[in-house]
């Protein structure tokens, strides 16, 4: 008896203690710690201001830019068959272009493009992949035949998607679709669907076969509400950092299309990787004109791979404290 | 009366292979033909080595592997035969703790979200405070103040994560909990007190155990009647201090003889007996007595070919071997004797 009653009390003072730890501090989710510990980290800082100043220059582009970026305002300056270029000067701080057009205002203006190009065909990536993953995980996880069947056809579909390369889908839909802006956003875009597609679908696999998915099927909970619930939120992770590292390629490889010419032919709007195909012609004459599209890009991309990682880096598990 | 009966529950999972198309090419038969019945208000300890089925058993009883063949009767209905909704609505009476604590628990739901989810999807408590009242109860019995209501399980060291587990079997109050190794995740210190904690819920809520471990500490901790496997199978069965005093079965003498004895005297003076070899594959198991190609005490023959049953030896002590009388009775030598007599054994 007096032994019951002991324990009794050992488990009250076990509750006190617990009680007595951190007050009643409202107890941290993990995509607060994740925040918390992208922010301390300096690589996520240096993507992040990256990615800040290139969304900045995006948005006050029009307003800022100090010409009218189509207009060949020096064309007579500028003799690119007799290999006369002009550099940088106070009045044109990144000097002309073969057209005798600012550069400073072009690539100011072209961040606008690459930057929309990027983000709509990552969206569009994005939704589609995590529509036709999510829908084939949650087939599978749901455990029925029928269910796998529907996994099976989605990704076949998907394997054929990934068996061919991704700039050789984007250039086929650019092909059909004629040269403009939408058609680098889509065929950029549908690149990427069978990534996002493979990644949520093997995510959700992973979860499904998790012990929390094991409890809750003990508990008594009906296999819909486990997909919905435990098994979809715990599976998006890898696919958010995806859709950032993403955006990278994607502006990489709008600039590739661009730099094709399955871009917007308006000559008045410009992108980086159409200012870059100009450049090339006169790669041994003026090899800035060609350096400035070209670094603008990396450094673009570079931000947004950096911030991706640290974004990984913070949501994996095992470096959790 | 018992609670839980599981009678010639066989759980075999097939391997599958092939290019295109899948063939299943055998059988792992990881539970393989076990006949227990678990007492309302006790506890069953269910011990074995790694591999050797007892958590696929505990699964089966709570239908989260598919039962090949055999019954489950829960309080004299047949778990095996029921549909998924059926087994669903039955699920807040049979509960589960797991081994791995962390990983059990959702790392996005905070302890409030955990322990109701149980509770809406059967149903329980009329609205969100209601519940909330009943929840915090819990985490009191379990030593959980109410303020680990709003966070989450990363927050919490082992002993209080299993205590989460606890409570979130506890709260749809089950007649029988199944605890798959509910300690081995945890610190010793800590390990006291959540065994201490499961006896103490037994008296007050009248629980049944089944309780699956390696570790023989603990099982005769617990345990009213412990139960050993050996590859899908029991070999042997007995009260707890019974099995301790008298193993019969080659298996269970064996792997009591491995706990050591704090007493140098005793423990130096001890016979040992050590078992060659390695688990055989469950996907082939030895034909006769799953056991003969480890035994000590092996007869030609009959331990090769004929399967021994498990049989009432002693009132309340049932063994699976053919020679357990004779073992006992000292009739028959050991090749582990001659080991420690010196003969080399065979490479």
């Amino acid at each position: 008896m007096t032994l019951g009653t002991d324990r009794v009390n050992k488990v009250d003072r076990l509750a006190e203690l617990t009680a007595r730890r951190d007050g009643d501090a409202e107890g941290a989710s993990l995509l607060r710690e994740t925040f918390g510990r992208l922010r301390r980290s300096p690589m996520a800082l240096s993507g992040a201001v990256i990615v800040g100043a290139f969304l900045f220059v995006a948005v006050i582009a029009p307003f800022v830019a100090p010409y009218e970026p189509g207009a060949q305002l020096w064309g007579r300056e500028v003799m690119p068959n007799q290999n006369v270029f002009v550099g940088p000067r106070a009045e044109n701080w990144f000097g002309l272009d073969h057209l005798g057009r600012d550069q400073l205002s072009r690539m100011l203006v072209g961040a606008r493009n690459s930057l929309l190009v990027g983000v709509v065909a990552t969206l569009l990536g994005f939704t589609v992949g995590a529509m036709l993953g999510g829908v084939a995980g949650a087939a599978v996880s749901l455990g029925r035949a029928w269910g796998r069947r529907l996994d099976a056809v989605i990704m076949r579909f998907i394997d054929m998607m990934l068996a061919i390369p991704a700039l050789l889908i984007a250039v086929s839909i650019a092909a059909i679709l004629g040269p403009s802006l939408p058609t680098v956003m889509v065929a950029v875009g549908l690149a990427q669907v069978p990534i996002f597609a493979r990644l949520l679908r093997g995510s959700m696999l992973a979860q499904s076969h998790s012990d929390y998915v094991l409890a809750a099927t003990a508990l008594g909970v009906r296999r819909p509400r486990i997909v919905r619930s435990h098994i979809l939120p715990n599976s998006l992770g890898p696919v958010i950092v995806q859709a950032t590292l993403t955006l990278a390629t994607a502006i990489i490889e709008a600039a590739a299309l661009s730099y094709l010419g399955f871009g917007n032919p308006d000559p008045a709007t410009p992108d980086w990787g159409a200012m870059l195909a100009d450049a090339q012609r006169f790669l041994v004459g003026a090899p800035e004109l060609a350096m400035y599209p070209a670094v603008a890009i990396i450094i673009t991309a570079l931000g947004f791979t950096l911030l991706g990682e640290a974004m990984r880096e913070s949501l994996d598990p095992k470096l959790r404290k | 009366m018992s609670v839980l009966e599981l009678e010639d529950l066989k759980v075999h999972f097939p391997i599958r292979s092939g290019v295109v198309f899948d063939r299943t090419v055998g059988h792992v038969h990881a539970v393989d033909g076990v006949s227990l019945s678990v007492e309302t208000g006790s506890t069953y300890g269910l011990v074995g080595e790694s591999g050797c089925g007892k958590t696929t058993l505990g699964r089966a009883v709570l239908r989260l592997v598919d039962i090949t063949s055999g019954h489950v009767r829960f309080e004299g209905t047949d778990l095996a035969g029921l549909s998924g909704e059926e087994m669903r609505r039955r699920r807040s009476r049979l509960q589960m703790v797991f081994q791995d604590p962390l990983g059990s628990l959702d790392p996005r739901q905070n302890v409030e979200s955990i322990l109701a989810e149980g509770l809406e999807v059967h149903g329980i408590g009329q609205s969100r405070a209601d519940r909330r009242t009943k929840i915090v109860d819990t985490l009191e019995r379990v030593g959980l103040a109410s303020n680990a209501l709003s966070r989450y399980p990363h927050e919490f060291s082992g002993g209080q994560r299993q205590r989460i587990g606890i409570a979130r079997a506890l709260v749809l109050e089950p007649d029988v909990i199944i605890c798959d190794e509910p300690v081995s995740a945890l610190d010793v210190s800590v390990q006291a007190q959540v065994l201490n904690l499961l006896e103490e819920l037994q008296s007050a809520f009248g629980l049944t155990y089944l309780v699956i471990a390696h570790d023989l500490a603990v099982v005769r901790h617990i345990s009213d009647v412990i139960g050993v496997m050996y590859l899908g199978g029991l070999v042997e069965e007995a009260g707890a201090d019974e099995l301790y005093a008298d193993p019969m079965h080659p298996y269970t003498k064996a792997l009591l003889s491995a706990v050591p004895i704090p007493d140098p005297v005793v423990e130096d003076a001890r016979e040992q007996i050590l078992i060659p070899g390695d688990l055989p594959s469950p996907s082939s198991p030895p034909s006769g007595c799953r056991f003969h190609t480890r035994c000590p005490w092996r007869q030609p023959e009959r331990c090769d070919t004929e399967r021994p049953e498990l049989r009432e030896v002693a009132p309340g002590h049932r063994v699976a071997c053919h020679y357990a009388e004779e073992i006992r009775a000292g009739e028959l030598r050991s090749r582990s004797a001659d080991v420690a007599a010196g003969t080399p054994p065979p490479a």
